[in-house]
């Protein structure tokens, strides 16, 4: 079965979702993602959703249980590049992304989990939504 | 109302949902809406379909362009034969970031469309319908 | 009621085009259907359909203008439709281009066929029916085409009512003038949104002193607004908040939960702040003793 790849950089994960996942893979990338956390022992992961056309509220759910099971794992999440017509519409459909910090693209978020980790920005303790 | 485009699809596995995602932003370009309105309908098709596939056992998704005076729309009609939604009040309210319960898509499928109608038999099944107009 | 007669109209058309022509018109400019200055366009539409007619009616039946074998009048009423609607003509003046025909045309059926009452009767009852339909169909375009044009104006009134101006580096302003509708709101998502993917701005400011008022529903689409900014990794700061709103807003028990500021100026100096900007003044160079 196909895999999403996950890449080490530094102490932070970076996943970048290319395809537009069927419910199987967005678990298994769930379960990867938190196994390599506890491997790694990072401190950031970031997941990049620039390719993402479509965001429901699984792939939504599958964001927010990311960014809560790397909190337990004093991690920090932070996704880069929504598409607009993807915050729009995600804005309508009403789900919030809680604990999930956002970044416009790739530079800035590893800028933004660089002051996550580094606790500038009031550490992991504040809420996005 | 005049019908311009028809399809029916299967609705019976979550790589059928993919697809579903698939044909509908085809449909909706077809139709000539703006890239925010094809995501909105795209994500409310593919909140239902998982629905269809995950509470009604599968079924299947009839897509249409449709054409009311000056105003052009696509038009979603999902089917299944599965056990129904007793409660479709409840099930159309936000149960949505608590992460439980059944039917959550519906109600944020109803919210990005522009008519929602849903008529649900228990023991017999359901039907969704949704239209978009551009 | 099918035609059951081959109608003299083709014939008649090939026979007697200029004087049907020279009547036509005539008619046109005497019902102030156009003007001097429209003469040339005129003659060659009046010339066009009238050999457009003569394919139609040649054809064979009158009954659906809809038919293939009309598509050549339907093109030509369309062109002329969309022309007069453009130069502001009423319906009645562009559909009285089809039925000021009526009256020269009759004339040369008389001359034609007149002495058979009977078939002149039919002839001018057929002729009637089509063009009667024809004109019809006119109208009808010209409304689609005028509802285009309003539906296309009202979008670019929407377009240009909501910009967003960048104020700095990473900072965006989004003044607001008028009601916040859900209308409104998606284009101010779209172009805010637009804009920070554009300028990778951090902070958006959101201006709402020319939001008249904020009730709940407003309250909505702007934490739509701000939803949406956020989630492409902007902040946002409201600023614009005037007394009444204030008290509105704390008396709906509203949440906006985001920095709210009474002025733009007081906005945009926070946001500097955030962005790690400072404002200080220039160093004075005292004046040298050759000044």
């Amino acid at each position: 079965m196909e895999q999403i790849p996950i890449l080490k950089i530094g102490d932070c994960l970076l996943v970048s979702i290319q395809v537009d996942m069927h419910d199987r893979l967005a678990m298994s990338l769930q379960d990867d993602l938190t196994a390599k956390i506890v491997a790694t022992r990072a401190r950031g992961v970031m997941i990049d959703i620039s390719a993402l056309e479509v965001v429901d509220s699984f792939i939504g759910r599958m964001l927010n249980n990311i960014a809560a099971m790397s909190r337990v794992l004093d991690a920090a999440t932070v996704v880069v590049g929504m598409q607009p017509a993807v915050a729009i519409t995600l804005v309508e459909l009403g789900l919030a992304l809680t604990g999930v910090r956002t970044a416009l693209n790739v530079d800035k978020g590893l800028a933004l989990i660089r002051r996550l980790i580094d606790g500038e920005e009031g550490g992991l303790d504040r809420r996005e939504g | 109302m005049i019908v311009e485009k028809d399809e029916t699809v299967p609705v019976r596995s979550s790589d059928d949902v993919v697809r579903v995602r698939r044909e509908v932003r085809a449909f909706a370009v077809g139709a000539g809406f703006s890239l925010v309105d094809q995501t909105k309908i795209v994500t409310a098709a593919s909140e239902i379909a998982r629905n269809t596939v995950d509470y009604g056992g599968g079924g299947t998704l009839r897509l249409e362009t449709v054409r009311l005076g000056m105003r052009r729309g696509v038009r979603l009609t999902f089917a299944d034969r599965g056990p129904g939604i007793p409660d479709v009040k409840l099930a159309l309210t936000d149960g949505y970031t608590s992460g439980s319960g059944l039917g959550l898509g519906l109600s944020g499928a109803k919210r990005l469309s522009s008519e929602f109608d849903i008529k649900s038999t228990p023991g017999e099944g359901t039907v969704v319908t949704i239209v978009r107009w551009k | 009621m099918a035609k059951k007669f081959e109608s003299t109209l083709p014939t008649l058309i090939d026979k007697h085009q200029k004087q049907l022509l020279d009547g036509w018109l005539a008619q046109q400019r005497s019902s102030g259907a156009w003007t001097a200055e429209d003469e040339g366009d005129t003659k060659s539409q009046s010339t066009r359909f009238l050999a457009e007619l003569r394919k139609g009616t040649a054809a064979g039946q009158s009954e659906d203008i809809q038919a293939r074998e009309w598509a050549g009048v339907r093109e030509l009423l369309e062109e002329v439709s969309r022309a007069r609607a453009l130069r502001g003509f009423t319906p009645s003046q562009t559909a009285t281009f089809v039925f000021s025909l009526k009256e020269p045309l009759f004339t040369a059926l008389r001359e034609e066929v007149g002495k058979d009452a009977q078939r002149l009767a039919d002839e001018v009852w057929g002729a009637t029916l089509l063009l009667d339909k024809l004109g019809l169909y006119t109208t009808e375009l010209f409304l689609k085409s005028r509802d285009a044009v309003i539906a296309r104006q009202q979008a670019e009134l929407l377009e240009l009512s909501t910009p967003v101006v960048q104020l700095w580096e990473s900072i965006l302003a989004v003044p607001l003038i008028g009601t916040l509708d859900s209308a409104r709101t998606q284009v101010v998502m779209e172009n805010l949104l637009q804009e920070i993917v554009e300028t990778g701005a951090e902070i958006a400011i959101i201006d709402i002193t020319g939001v008249p008022t904020v009730d709940t529903l407003v309250a909505q689409h702007l934490l739509k607004t701000i939803s949406a900014a956020r989630l492409m990794g902007a902040d946002c700061i409201i600023s614009g908040i005037r007394p009444q709103i204030a008290q509105t807003i704390v008396h709906l028990g509203v949440d906006l939960s985001v920095t709210s500021k009474a002025t733009m100026a007081d906005a945009f100096e926070l946001a500097l702040r955030r962005v790690g900007k400072t404002v200080v003044d220039r160093v004075k160079r005292a004046p040298s003793p050759a000044e």
